[in-house]
């Protein structure tokens, strides 16, 4: 099994989500992520859908999406073609001894401290899963209380858009 | 609405887009949504719609009574306007429509839709919903349709608004009846039927996202033919998509210009005559000897519009363990989803067979088409020495299901449509009935439904009234849907029905007979069995209006069916009480090899030395 980045430009219209979801649990692919929005073409929302998958079944999962009426493009992002990139909240123990350390980690991960009080922080990070990985383990003494995570949002490197070529053959 | 609207000229197929475009716009009028969606049906052409009102549907009923274009069949229960539907579509490759209210209505329709999807039905169904303002309150009779009908539509819709009503159902048609043929819901709030509107035909259809693939990649057809070229044991493996191409006839050029042995599926029974002497019969679990080893033995599969499914292949890494494959389909997730493609097609069937004719006819009209002749005698071996049969009851007074549904094929002929429920009595309709056309055979393929047959039946009945149409049934399916018979005799829908009646749920005491050390759990349905009728089929038949007749014995079944093929005015029941062990084989166990397949209990074919040698040299040439 490995992890697979699908883009799905889909028409913007009611339950094309619950569709989207329901083809993949039904078909029994894994998701590990799927973060959804508006697009710049006011028509059209994009998901981006992470998946733990075998290549045949990768190929079966596209071809199935690429099946739904609603659906208008599905594109696999390559990790090495592709900016892929995830927001996390995390919410840590954090009293007067331990901040300064704490601080010192944000900084080094180049996180944000977006809310401070007196016994808790609310760190904001974005990046890559190693980086944030590591800087989890790193925050793991201090006690997480709460994590919460975006899912995966990515886009192809390059001048080439896909919202264009969706439209054009559409 | 008699008025209504100037449609273009009648054509048999549901009009697509361009069709739609072609045709004259007309002038916008004011009608409620409920009219709208009537005019919709009538500019699409729509003959017959089987359904039952209530609540949220009501308003559309109305305007519907004053229709002379469309008829709408009152049915007894919506599972038999679903499988009317599907019966009207598999008869004829128009789109079938059923109607319901929401809620209970709906839910009713999911059986028939699951089923419809699964063998690739083209069908629309309507359904009613509560009003916008109270969707998601748990109001009465309120059922989210739409969303639990996702996995088992090719699209479906949820219409708020009275103005989307004709783009919804344009649509709706296109997509079921276009690429890989499918049933489409569309789901009509209670006030988008009421609200005012206007109408006006055709509606512009917004589809970026449906581009399904009809014809052929070139590059794939020459690959292709460089492989039946090369091929020594090929086999064409036909499929259900063969039929709804409507591509029996080139491919019966196709197999007349090659000399390719044929398998036709379950659900593409008369794609090619049964009498063709290329036809090697149906493969898989109940397939014919000759079909399953000829699949086995194979170095090239052709498989046209056929999905490799679990009840042809057996288990399926064991499958065809020689054969290089060339798969067409129209449905591109299809290809490769259980057995990879050597030499993958995306393409409608008729385009397919069509271009693949044009590249093997040049070939050989250059000397190099391939030579399969010494194939050719190795299946037809097969096929003269392991021919379907059936051993005759020990008591010699009891009847064989089997002999009584060859002679309902022998005495109907091949021009009449044969409509199966599921079980024993629809693998046997589908061994011992002669197809010679396809759409002669309907039945549930795919998803094993029973009760498809008295619902089904109607509905191809209702498209082609001058045909013969035979529900082969068994006593278990009967009980499920035989409500319609109602239907049919008050709407003058005259089906022959022969229940195929053994008293148990036939194909699941086989298996307890097989499987299970002969412990009858639950398979004893007291209707012939020890003399308990319960019901009695030939007094069911009579309170419901329809000719009930009852068959017992060998020597009557003959006469007994021709009494039934006279009478034409009503349906006719007929009770064929048969005999209760009668299995069916050939028959290859769930899960098992191909390998493995057994012509009667405990009997697999020995296969002599020539046949091997023969079948081993081919494929090492």
């Amino acid at each position: 099994m490995s992890s697979h980045t699908l883009s799905v430009l889909v028409e913007d219209k009611p339950g094309v989500l619950a569709r989207i979801s329901g083809l993949i649990s039904r078909r029994g692919f894994n998701i590990h992520s799927l973060a959804v929005g508006p697009t710049e073409h006011p028509d059209i929302s994009r998901m981006t859908i992470v998946v733990d998958v075998e290549s045949i079944a990768l190929e079966q999962v596209t071809k199935q999406l690429n099946k739904l009426v609603e659906v208008l493009k599905v594109v696999e992002l390559e990790e090495g073609a592709s900016v892929q990139r995830e927001v996390l909240l995390i919410k840590v123990r954090c009293d007067a001894v331990a901040r300064s350390q704490i601080l010192q980690l944000v900084d080094v991960f180049r996180a944000n401290v977006v809310d401070m009080a007196p016994d808790s922080v609310i760190i904001q990070t974005t990046g890559h899963r190693d980086k944030v990985d590591a800087f989890l383990a790193a925050l793991e003494p201090y006690g997480v209380r709460e994590l919460v995570q975006s899912g995966v949002i990515a886009m192809g490197r390059g001048p080439r858009s896909i919202t264009d070529r969706a439209l054009r053959s559409a | 609405m008699t008025e209504t609207t100037t449609a273009a000229a009648a054509a048999s197929r549901p009009p697509t887009p361009a069709d739609l475009a072609a045709r004259p716009s007309q002038r916008e009028r004011t009608v409620t949504g409920a009219q709208s969606l009537v005019l919709s049906l009538e500019a699409l052409e729509v003959g017959t719609v089987f359904g039952i009102p209530g609540g949220a549907i009501l308003p559309a009923y109305d305007p519907l009574l004053d229709s002379v274009k469309v008829r709408h069949v009152l049915v007894r229960h919506e599972q038999g306007a679903g499988h009317a539907a599907t019966g009207y579509a598999a008869a004829t490759g128009a789109v079938g429509v059923c109607m319901a209210t929401s809620g209970p209505g709906a839910t009713n329709l999911v059986t028939p839709l699951a089923d419809a999807y699964m063998d690739s039905v083209p069908m629309v169904a309507i359904t009613g919903q509560v009003a916008s303002r109270v969707i998601g309150t748990d109001a009465f009779q309120e059922a989210d349709i739409r969303g639990i009908t996702m996995p088992i539509t090719k699209h479906n819709y949820l219409v708020t608004d009275a103005a989307d009503i004709p783009r919804a159902l344009a649509e709706a048609f296109h997509v079921a009846s276009t690429g890989r043929p499918g049933p489409v819901l569309v789901d009509i709030t209670k006030d988008a039927l009421t609200a005012t509107t206007t109408f006006a035909w055709p509606p512009e259809i917004d589809l970026p996202g449906y581009r399904p693939v009809t014809r052929p990649h070139h590059k794939q057809i020459k690959a292709a033919a460089a492989l039946i070229r090369q091929a020594r044991n090929p086999v064409l493996y036909v499929g259900g998509g063969v039929i709804r191409a409507e591509a029996s006839e080139v491919l019966r050029e196709l197999v007349e210009l090659t000399q390719i042995p044929v398998v036709t599926t379950l659900m593409a029974r008369g794609a090619v005559p049964d009498s063709h002497e290329l036809h090697l019969g149906m493969p898989g679990m109940h397939g014919s000897v000759a079909a399953v080893t000829a699949l086995q033995k194979s170095d090239l599969l052709i498989a046209l519009g056929t999905r490799f499914d679990d009840r042809v292949t057996g288990e399926l890494s064991s499958f065809a363990p020689l054969a290089k494959v060339i798969h067409a389909d129209i449905d591109p997730a299809e290809i490769s989803k259980n057995r990879v493609a050597d030499v993958p097609i995306v393409g409608d069937c008729k385009e397919v067979v069509r271009d693949l004719l044009t590249v093997l006819r040049e070939d050989i009209d250059a000397g190099r088409g391939g030579d399969y002749r010494a194939w050719r005698e190795t299946t037809a071996g097969w096929k003269r020495t392991y021919p379907l049969g059936y051993t005759a009851p020990e008591d010699e007074s009891a009847l064989a299901p089997q002999y009584v549904i060859e002679r309902i094929g022998a005495l109907t002929g091949p021009e009449a449509t044969y409509v199966a429920g599921v079980g024993q009595h629809q693998m046997w309709a589908a061994q011992f009935v002669q197809y010679e056309r396809p759409n002669a055979w309907l039945n549930s393929g795919g998803l094993g439904t029973m009760g498809y047959s008295v619902p089904a039946a109607m509905g191809a009945k209702a498209a082609e009234p001058d045909r013969v149409v035979w529900a082969i049934d068994g006593d278990g399916c009967f009980q499920m849907t035989n409500q319609e018979l109602a239907t049919c005799v008050i709407n003058n829908i005259p089906i022959k029905v022969a229940v195929i009646n053994n008293s148990s749920l036939g194909m699941v005491r086989q298996w307890q007979t097989l499987f299970y050390n002969e412990r009858y759990s639950n398979t004893d349905l007291h209707t012939a069995a020890g003399g308990s009728r319960v019901p009695d089929f030939v007094k069911l038949a009579d309170a419901y209006g329809c000719v009930g007749l009852r068959c017992e014995r060998p020597e009557d079944v003959d006469a007994t069916i021709r009494q039934a093929l006279e009478i034409n005015d009503r349906p006719v029941v007929i009770d064929f009480v048969v005999e209760r062990d009668a299995m069916v084989w050939p028959m290859v166990p769930a899960g098992v090899s191909n390998d493995q397949v057994t012509i009667a209990r405990a009997m697999t074919p020995v296969w002599d030395r020539e046949d091997d040698e023969a079948s081993e040299d081919g494929a090492a040439r």
